[in-house]
C-alpha cells in the first residue's frame, strides 16, 4: 500500500475479476463525500487468443476512462498513480473469482463432527468441497484411497480427533492420503497442500506420514473439544495457500497482484465482508445471494433468540448462469424450470439454447422470452443454492463459541436451524441476473419466488453489482466505502408481506392497511393465490419512505405474532414499493398447464415485470 | 471501446502449432530437442504407484497396534504374493495362531505401529505420452514432457467430447450446411477423421463408432443426443475423458448450424491428409477449446508473424458469427459501431452494433453477442 493517508485517497479505483465479466469503478471525493463516479465493464480475458486476466482488467478501465473522460491509463498501459488533476487514481484495488474457484477436499474422523467442522472451514474460507472424506462415511479404505487419487484437489484439509484424545484414526487418515499421494489439479511441478488442523498428540505422527508427500501446513486444531470450533486458523492458511497456489495459477494473475495497493481478495470473501457489516450496522438478520457465472454464493447472519449475529457463508459450486447453466438445468430438471415460464419452449430446441450460454458464456439475453427463461433458470439456481445453505447454515459456527455437549450432538440434525425465514429481516440479491435485470421488479420477484420469504421481508439489490469491490475497500477505507455503499451501491426494492398457511384460491388470508406519508391510505384484503403491489417508494435522498402499516392474517395465517394474529409496525418502501404475497407458504404453483400460465401471467401483469404488450404476444404465441 | 467483444475460434490456413507433451507424474523424457516424432512417437514415459490394499493387521491379529510390527513376517519394501501370509500372532503354545494374508501382490509400503494397519501396493501402472502431432520436439522440459511444435493448418471447435486422435480426413458430408447421417457412414470411414456439415445425428454418431471412425468435426449437435450418448446431462463444459471410443470436434454449437464456410473449405482442402484432433473442452478459467490440427512442412525454428499481428478488435467490415438468439449462428459483416447504449427487446441497455447478413438485410446485435471471425 502506498504511504497515502486516508484523507489523501480521494480518486479510487477497484476491479471485480468475475468468471465472466470483469467490473471496474471509479470513486472520487466531490462535495465533501465519496460517490461513485462511473463504472465499465468488459469480458473476463482468459481465453485465447488474450490468456492473460490483466486484459479484460485494462479493458474495462479502459471503458471506465471513456465513460468518465479521467486518463487512468499511461502509453504502455499501466494504472497512472497517485492522481494528478483528471490524470490517474489514488489506490487501485482488487477482487477476484477467476481462477475456477478453490477446489478442496477435507477429511474428518467423525462425519458429522470433525469432519463437518473442517468442511465448515473449508467453506466458509471460499472453497468449493469436492468430497468429505471420513473414518465412518461407510466407504472401505481402498475405495476412499482411490477418491482421493481421482479429485487432483487444489488442497486437502486434514482434521480429527480433540487434543489429547486418541490419535490412531486420524492418523489411519493421514496414511490414506498418503497412499493415495494425491496431485494437485494446476501444475505438476510442487506438492500437494495439506492443511493438518486435528489432535495436536497426533502432528508428529501426520508429519512422518505426509511430510515427505506433500506441502504440510500444521495449524491448530479445528476442533479442540467436542464443544467448541475454532476454525479460523485453518481458515486463514487456506486463504493464504489459495491466493499462493491457485489464483496465482490463473493466466495473468500473478501481474495483476503487482499493481495493486492491498492484497487481491477472493469475491466471496469481500461480499461477506458487506454482508456481516449491513447486518451489524441495524442488528438485523440478513440473507444476501451473489449469482455469478459458476457459482452462486449465499451469506446469512442470523440471530436466533437475540443472540450474536452467527454469519454462514456457503458456495454452490455449479450453480451459476453461464459457465454452469447447463449444471442448473441438470439440477433442477426441465419442469421446474418451465414452471415460472408462461408459454412452452420445444424441448430441444431449449437444450441447445441452454448449452449455447454454457459454451459461449459472455452472451446476453436480447429477445423477452430468452430474458424470461433466463430469469426462470436464476429463480432454480437461487432455490438450489438456498437449499444448500439451509442444510449447512446450523448450530455450529465459523467463530468461536461456547457449547453444550448436547448442542454437539444435535448438530447432525437436519439443517435449517438457524435460517428462520419468520425472522429474516433483509434479503439482498446482488450478481448480473439480479443487479442487471432491466426492471428491478424483476429482481424482487426473483428474490421472492426463490428464497419464498415469511413474514415482513425488506428486499434489496446492489445496484450495479459492486459489493465485492467495496468489500475490498472497506478494509482499507471505511468511509469511502461506506458512503457509496449507501448512496449508490444498495437499492431498497421495498418490502415482501407473506402471510404463512395454505388456503385455496380465493379465500381472504390477509387484511393490511397502509398509512402513507402523505395522508393516503392504503386498505384491501388479498385473497389466497394474490399478488398485489401498493406503490412506496424513496424520499428525496434516496431512502425509503416508511409508512405505518396494519396487518390482520385471517385464521390458519401467521405474519410473525402467530396465526390469525395482527402485526403492526413500519414497513419500508422502495422503487418496487409494497408486495403482499398472498400465494402461501409453503408455495406451490398450479400443476395445470392452462392455470398455471393464467396465475404467471397475473402475477406478472400486477407486478409490471415485462412490458405488457410485449409479454401477451410472447403467450398467444406459444 | 472496440475491446468489448467475444474473441472468435481461430481458423487458419497455416500457423505454428506448439503442444507441451507433459507427464502426469514426474519421469523419463526420451527424445532430445530437435527429435523428429510422428503422432504416434513416446515422448516421454513413466510409472503410477499401483493401487493401495490396507489390511489393519492388528485387528485380524487381534494384537494392539504396537505389537504389530513384531508379528510381521515381512517388513517394509518387501514384495508379496496374493494370498501369501504376511504377518502371523505368536500361538499360545502352539495353538490358536492367526495370521493375515495379503489380498493383492505388490510391495508392502507402510507398517503403522499407530493404526495397526498394513498398506500393500500394487505394481505400478505404466503412462506413456504421445506427441499427439507429425512435427519436431522444440524443448525439454526435464523430467516432465517436451514441446512438440509443427507448422500446420488449425481450427478451434467450440465444444467437444473425447480425447486426442488422429487419422486422414475424409470428407462426408458434401457441403457446410449437409447434416451428418447414418446412411452416410460405411466402412471407409475405418480410422478416419469425418468431415460433417451442419449436424451429426445420434444414429450417425453411433454408425461411426461401430465403423471404426477415429473422429468427427461437425458444426452442430444436440444436445439432447449428447445427453443420450454420455448417459448423463453435462453439467460443466469439462470433456475430454468420456472414453467412448471416438472423439467429437464441435465447431458452431448446439443445434443444427451449418459449418463456416472456411473452416468447411479448409478442412475440404486436405482431405486424405492426416490430421490430429482433441475433443477435450474446458470452459473455465484457462480456458480449453477443442482443435484440429492439419500438419504440414516447415521450419518449426521460423518465426509465425501472423501470430505477431496484433488483434485490433472489431471495426466496421469485420467479420463476425452472431452468437446469440434471434439470429443465432449466422455470418455477417460489421455494418456499424454506435457508441451509446441501446435498449433492446428485453429492455436490457447495452453496447450494441449493426451487422449487415449476407442476404443484405441489417439487423442491431448486443457487442457481447456476437464473436469475430478470427484468422
Amino acid at each position: 500500500m502506498k504511504n497515502l493517508k486516508p484523507e489523501d485517497i480521494k480518486i479510487i479505483v477497484a476491479t471485480d475479476c468475475g468468471s465472466t465479466t470483469t467490473k471496474a469503478i471509479l470513486i472520487e471525493f466531490r462535495d465533501g463525500e465519496y460517490r461513485l463516479i462511473v463504472r465499465g465493464e468488459a469480458p473476463t480475458t482468459v481465453e485465447a487468443p488474450f490468456e492473460d486476466v490483466t486484459m479484460g482488467v485494462l479493458n474495462a478501465i479502459g471503458e471506465v476512462e471513456e465513460l468518465s473522460g479521467r486518463k487512468l491509463l499511461d502509453e504502455q498501459n499501466r494504472i497512472i498513480s497517485p492522481a494528478k488533476g483528471n490524470v490517474g487514481t489514488d489506490i487501485y484495488i482488487s477482487t477476484s473469482s477467476a481462477g475456477g474457484g478453490l477446489q478442496m477436499m477435507v477429511a474428518g474422523v467423525v462425519r458429522s463432527m470433525t469432519a463437518e467442522s473442517a468442511e465448515r472451514a473449508a467453506m466458509t474460507a471460499g472453497a468449493i468441497v469436492m468430497d468429505v472424506i471420513a473414518s465412518n462415511d461407510k466407504r472401505l479404505p481402498h475405495e476412499q484411497i482411490e477418491r482421493i487419487r481421482h479429485l487432483r484437489p487444489d488442497m486437502i484439509l486434514l482434521s480429527g480427533g480433540i487434543d489429547g484424545g486418541t490419535t490412531t484414526h486420524v492418523v489411519e487418515l493421514a496414511e490414506l492420503i498418503s497412499a493415495a499421494d494425491p496431485k494437485p489439479r494446476l501444475g505438476s511441478g510442487y506438492n500437494l497442500p495439506v492443511i493438518y488442523a486435528g489432535n495436536t498428540d497426533a502432528r508428529e505422527a501426520v508429519k512422518n506420514t505426509l511430510g515427505n508427500k506433500t506441502a504440510l501446513d500444521i495449524v491448530d486444531n479445528l476442533r479442540p473439544v467436542l464443544e467448541r470450533e475454532n476454525l479460523i486458523p485453518a481458515r486463514e492458511k487456506i486463504r493464504d495457500l489459495f491466493m499462493e497456489h491457485v489464483m496465482a495459477q490463473a493466466p495473468g494473475y500473478s501481474r495483476l497482484m503487482t499493481w495493486t495497493d492491498a492484497p487481491i481478495m477472493p469475491t466471496p470473501g469481500a461480499v461477506g465482508l458487506i454482508i456481516k457489516t449491513i447486518s451489524d450496522i441495524e442488528n438485523i438478520e440478513v440473507v444476501g445471494v451473489d449469482i455469478g457465472g459458476a457459482t452462486t454464493d449465499i451469506f446469512s447472519v442470523f440471530r436466533p433468540e437475540g443472540a450474536e449475529g452467527i454469519f454462514n457463508r456457503t458456495v454452490s459450486a455449479n450453480l451459476g448462469m453461464s459457465y454452469s447453466v447447463s449444471n442448473v438445468f441438470a439440477e433442477a430438471t426441465l419442469p421446474n424450470i418451465m414452471r415460472w415460464v408462461p408459454f412452452d419452449m420445444d424441448e430441444r430446441d431449449l437444450r441447445n439454447r441452454v448449452k449455447n450460454k454454457m459454451v459461449r458464456p459472455t452472451t446476453i439475453p436480447q429477445m423477452l422470452e430468452e430474458l424470461i427463461l433466463e430469469q426462470a433458470i436464476a429463480k432454480e439456481a437461487l432455490r438450489l443454492a438456498f437449499i444448500q445453505h439451509r442444510s449447512f447454515a446450523t448450530v455450529l459456527k465459523g467463530v468461536q463459541q461456547q457449547r453444550t455437549i448436547a448442542d454437539a450432538f444435535e448438530q447432525t440434525s437436519s439443517g435449517g436451524t438457524l435460517v428462520n425465514m419468520m425472522t429474516l429481516d433483509m434479503l439482498v440479491g446482488s450478481g448480473g441476473v439480479l443487479s442487471h435485470a432491466p426492471r428491478r421488479q424483476q429482481a424482487a420477484l426473483m428474490l421472492i419466488d426463490a428464497f419464498l420469504p415469511e413474514g415482513i421481508t425488506r428486499l434489496s439489490v446492489d445496484s450495479i453489482f459492486m459489493m465485492p469491490q467495496l468489500g475490498v475497500l472497506s478494509t482499507l477505507h471505511k468511509r469511502a466505502a461506506t458512503e457509496v455503499f449507501n448512496k449508490d451501491c444498495l437499492i431498497h426494492l421495498g418490502t415482501c408481506v407473506s402471510p404463512v398457511g395454505e388456503g385455496k384460491d380465493g379465500k381472504e388470508i390477509v387484511s393490511y392497511k397502509i398509512e402513507l406519508p402523505d395522508g393516503k391510505k392504503e386498505e384491501g384484503t388479498i385473497l389466497f393465490g394474490q399478488l398485489k403491489l401498493i406503490k412506496l417508494g424513496l424520499d428525496d435522498n434516496g431512502n425509503p419512505i416508511k409508512a405505518k402499516a396494519e396487518f390482520n392474517p385471517a385464521r390458519g395465517f401467521d405474519l410473525g405474532a402467530g396465526k390469525g394474529n395482527k402485526v403492526e409496525g413500519m414497513v419500508s418502501g422502495g422503487v418496487v414499493g409494497v408486495i403482499i404475497d398472498g400465494r402461501g407458504r409453503p408455495f406451490n404453483l398450479p400443476t395445470e398447464a392452462k392455470i398455471r400460465v393464467e396465475k404467471l401471467k397475473e402475477w406478472m401483469l400486477e407486478m409490471d415485470i415485462y412490458e405488457k404488450p410485449l409479454l401477451e404476444k410472447l403467450i398467444s404465441k406459444y | 471501446m472496440a475491446h468489448a467483444y467475444t474473441p472468435g475460434l481461430r481458423v487458419t490456413a497455416r500457423t505454428k502449432v506448439t503442444k507441451k507433451r507433459i507427464l502426469p507424474l514426474k519421469g523419463d523424457v526420451v527424445l532430445k530437442k530437435g527429435d523428429r516424432v510422428t503422432a504416434e512417437t513416446v515422448v516421454a514415459r513413466t510409472e503410477i504407484p499401483g493401487p493401495v490394499e490396507p489390511l489393519n493387521v492388528a485387528n485380524i491379529l487381534g494384537v494392539p497396534p504396537d505389537d504389530v510390527i513384531e508379528a510381521m513376517l515381512k517388513k517394509e519394501g518387501d514384495h508379496v504374493e496374493e494370498g501369501e501370509i504376511i504377518a502371523k500372532s505368536k500361538s499360545f503354545f502352539g495353538l490358536f495362531s492367526s495370521s493375515a494374508k495379503a489380498k493383492i501382490s505388490g510391495t508392502i509400503e507402510n507398517i503403522s505401529s499407530i493404526t495397526g494397519q498394513v498398506l500393500l501396493r500394487g505394481a505400478p501402472m505404466p503412462v506413456q505420452v504421445h506427441a499427439y502431432l507429425d512435427g519436431a520436439v522444440t524443448e525439454i522440459f526435464p523430467n516432465e514432457g517436451v514441446a512438440v511444435t509443427t507448422w500446420g493448418a488449425f481450427a478451434q471447435g467450440i465444444f467437444g467430447i473425447g480425447g486426442e486422435a488422429h487419422g486422414p480426413i475424409m470428407v462426408v458430408s458434401k457441403s457446410p450446411s449437409e447434416i451428418l447421417q447414418e446412411k452416410d457412414i460405411d466402412s471407409s470411414c475405418k480410422g478416419k477423421i469425418i468431415l460433417g456439415g451442419s449436424l451429426v445425428t445420434a444414429d450417425a454418431l453411433k454408425k461411426a463408432i461401430s465403423v471404426g471412425a477415429v473422429g468427427i468435426v461437425v458444426g452442430g449437435f444436440n444436445d439432447k443426443d449428447l445427453r443420450d450418448f454420455l448417459g448423463y446431462d453435462l453439467g460443466v463444459a469439462i470433456t475430454g475423458n468420456e472414453g467412448k471410443g471416438i472423439t467429437l470436434v464441435v465447431t458452431e454449437g448446439f443445434g443444427e448450424i451449418a459449418m463456416a464456410q472456411k473452416t468447411y473449405d479448409l478442412l475440404k482442402s486436405f482431405e486424405g491428409k492426416l490430421a490430429c484432433i482433441n475433443g477435450a473442452t474446458q470452459i473455465r478459467a484457462g480456458v480449453i477449446r477443442p482443435e484440429v490440427v492439419v500438419p504440414l512442412e516447415g521450419d518449426v525454428l521460423a518465426d509465425d508473424a501472423a501470430l505477431k499481428a496484433e488483434n485490433v478488435g472489431l471495426n466496421v467490415g469485420s467479420q463476425i458469427r452472431v452468437i446469440r438468439e434471434p439470429y443465432f449462428g449466422i455470418l455477417g459483416k460489421v455494418s456499424g459501431l454506435p457508441a451509446p447504449l441501446q435498449k433492446l427487446e428485453s429492455e436490457s441497455h447495452a453496447r450494441v452494433l449493426e451487422v449487415e447478413f449476407p442476404d443484405g438485410k441489417k439487423a442491431i446485435v448486443p457487442r457481447a453477442n456476437v464473436e469475430a471471425i478470427e484468422e
